[in-house]
């Protein structure tokens, strides 16, 4: 335990630890080389022991195991990890930019009067500071920060830090909870899977996805044909799945699915962190976008600034 | 059941953004304000639950930017009160820590069942304001939700995202706030008409707020935009040349026969 030491917030989806949770870890590595002190990963849950060994890049590996951990509800976690944070006392908690991360550590640093840092994308440390990079208004702006207090609560894009490829030897100390928890107010009820039936957008060789440049849903039919004579699927951003045009399992991204398709077709897409995040190893990235701006053309091989409404017509032609 | 709604103004993305002559904040004043989109689903959850179940809905707000726009419209949907906190800082909108403060000073004299507000904005840097605002309510949490039901005794069920278009089905008893993604449907479209005679009809109730504001523990440096990463080869000329120049690519790569 030092004030030196960089605590991970590791997470399990669906009985497997989380993609974000190996970037975390390397990025604790880097960081805790620079401050001198541990990397320090805490796991809650039930029955999680077993997900340890996969965890081993750690130096330090705390398990806090209760039947009140099993399924994620925001008051429990935070209860745990404000009595570890608080004891732990160290320099910086990283915790990903999830649907967990997102509903505990804002509160974890208001409890603890620690400066909490949203979107953070690049994390350094310069003496007794800590300097960050965080991509906010959807990747339009980068804000360069500092914080000097101790703990730091970062909540980290996906995507940000190379993921552990090491697998250490962590120390692994499972303990009971810190703090008596009980049955809040929020409660699991039940998991709900996407339906099955409708195509697997992980498995397809070309992706035609569209955002929401496309505007209405009639002009869907052009993305369609396209995809047809590419013998693709269709894939989409979130307000696309928002408005109904498209079911939930072609949503491409944070929480949608990860994709790594030969040939990723982006259609009036802007490239928000949360949507790159799922398509950006793909192998083949072509993009158009009205926006000569939009962050979409940072992860694209091809780019064209125009509207999607006369290329992909085009492109079908030129195809067919 | 009686509802608060929070709703609060962001930059509009699509218009350029400017950083100001601090070189550390957005040029308010170059910027278009708009809705924060998850709060608009806020409100579209908090109509669709009132539909169902009858109650009341009062939208609070904090005055910044074209907020009026905004609470106008709210009211042409259904809301049924509208509560506006002034706020003198016409060059920087509030952080979430300062928003959390003066906005639960607000919601607590509401005596709301339920808080609805978006789960995050996209201009977030310091905390987010969900969450803190639960805690300033000393109120249950849950956030990045997609639809919320009506439950039993006093409790509504929330479907809380999870990766892989996963969602987990979670009862949460009432009094809580929720922070949600989206609603149940898409935000419904009102008639410009409706606006103007809610213009017309609305009262706004100005609700002072003595609340302590935390000060801020996050120093910014500086704003600038992204350098292009020059990654992409960008195609030029007219769209069939672009066309067939993507053609070529697909065949070089093996993509079509
Ligand atoms: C917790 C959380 C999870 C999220 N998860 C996901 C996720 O899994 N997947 C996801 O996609 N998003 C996700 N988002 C949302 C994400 O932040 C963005 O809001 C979203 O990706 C934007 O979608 P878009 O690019 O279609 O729309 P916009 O950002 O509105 O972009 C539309 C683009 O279309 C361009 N355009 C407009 N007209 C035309 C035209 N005629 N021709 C060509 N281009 C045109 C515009 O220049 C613009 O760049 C998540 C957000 C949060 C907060
Ligand atoms: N240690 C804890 N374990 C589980 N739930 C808790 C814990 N502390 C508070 N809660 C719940 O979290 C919600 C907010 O509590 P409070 O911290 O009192 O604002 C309430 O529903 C509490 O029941």
């Amino acid at each position: 335990m030092s004030a030196q030491d960089i605590l991970v917030l590791a997470e399990v989806n669906q009985d497997a630890v989380a993609d974000i949770t190996f970037e975390l870890l390397g990025g604790a590595r880097e960081l805790a080389g620079a401050t001198g002190g541990q990397v320090v990963a805490v796991l809650l849950g039930h029955d999680v022991a077993k997900h340890a060994e996969s965890l081993s890049a750690a130096d330090r590996l705390i398990v806090i195991d209760d039947e009140q951990l099993a399924d994620f509800s925001p008051a429990p976690y935070l209860a745990v990890l404000e009595s570890l944070v608080g004891s732990e006392g160290p320099r910086a908690v990283l915790a990903g930019s999830t649907t967990i991360g997102l509903d505990v550590a804002p509160m974890l640093g208001a409890k603890l009067n620690a400066p909490v840092v949203n979107a953070c994308q690049q994390v350094a440390v310069e003496g007794d500071l800590l300097k960050i990079t965080a991509a906010i208004c959807g990747g339009k702006v980068l804000a360069e920060v500092e914080v000097s207090a101790s703990p730091a609560v970062l909540l980290i894009l996906p995507g940000s830090f190379r993921p552990t490829e090491e697998t250490g030897a962590a120390t692994v100390e499972s303990r009971p909870s810190p703090v008596e928890l009980h049955r809040g107010a929020v409660t699991f009820e039940k998991m709900i899977l996407p339906a099955p039936g409708d195509v697997d957008i992980t498995q397809q060789d070309v992706l035609v996805a569209v955002g929401r440049g496309i505007q209405q849903e009639d002009n869907m039919k052009v993305a369609e044909e396209l995809a047809a004579v590419l013998g693709g699927e269709l894939a989409a951003s979130r307000p696309i799945i928002d408005q109904g045009w498209l079911p939930t399992t072609r949503q491409v991204g944070k929480s949608g699915m990860i994709v790594k398709p030969k040939c990723f077709i982006a259609l009036g897409v802007s490239g928000a962190p949360e949507h790159v995040e799922g398509m950006k190893d793909s192998e083949l990235i072509i993009a158009v976008n009205t926006d000569p701006g939009a962050p979409i053309f940072d992860v694209a091989d091809y780019g064209v600034v125009a509207d999607l409404l006369d290329v992909a017509p085009a492109l079908t032609e030129a195809i067919k | 059941m009686n509802i608060a709604v929070v709703v609060r103004q962001v930059p509009d993305l699509v218009e350029p953004l400017e950083i100001d002559a601090s070189g550390a904040a957005l040029d308010v004043d170059e910027v278009e304000f708009l809705i924060n989109e998850t709060d608009d689903h806020a409100l579209e959850q908090a109509l669709l639950l009132k539909e169902s179940g009858g109650g009341s809905i009062t939208v609070v707000a904090i005055d910044f930017g074209q907020v009026d726009d905004v609470l106008y419209t709210a009211a042409a949907k259904g809301a049924d009160r509208i509560v506006k906190i002034p706020y003198d800082d016409d060059d920087r909108p509030p952080r979430p820590a300062e928003a959390a403060a003066m906005i639960a000073e607000a919601v607590k004299d509401i005596d709301a069942e339920l808080v609805l507000v978006g789960s995050s904005a996209h201009d977030e840097l310091e905390g987010v304001l969900a969450p803190l605002l639960a805690l300033k309510l000393e109120l249950p949490y849950l956030g990045v939700i997609r639809g919320v039901k009506p439950g039993e005794g006093g409790s509504v069920t929330a479907f809380k995202e999870f990766p892989g278009a996963a969602m987990a089905q979670m009862n949460v008893k009432l009094p809580a706030v929720l922070g949600i993604l989206a609603a149940d449907q898409p935000p419904r479209y009102v008639p410009v008409s409706r606006i103007r005679a809610a213009m017309k009809s609305t009262e706004f109730e100005e609700k002072e707020t003595a609340a302590a504001v935390p000060e801020p523990n996050v120093t910014v440096l500086r704003m600038h935009h992204p350098e292009p990463s020059g990654r992409a080869e960008m195609l030029t000329g007219s769209e069939d040349e672009v066309a067939a120049r993507l053609a070529e690519i697909l065949k070089e790569k093996g993509v079509v026969q």
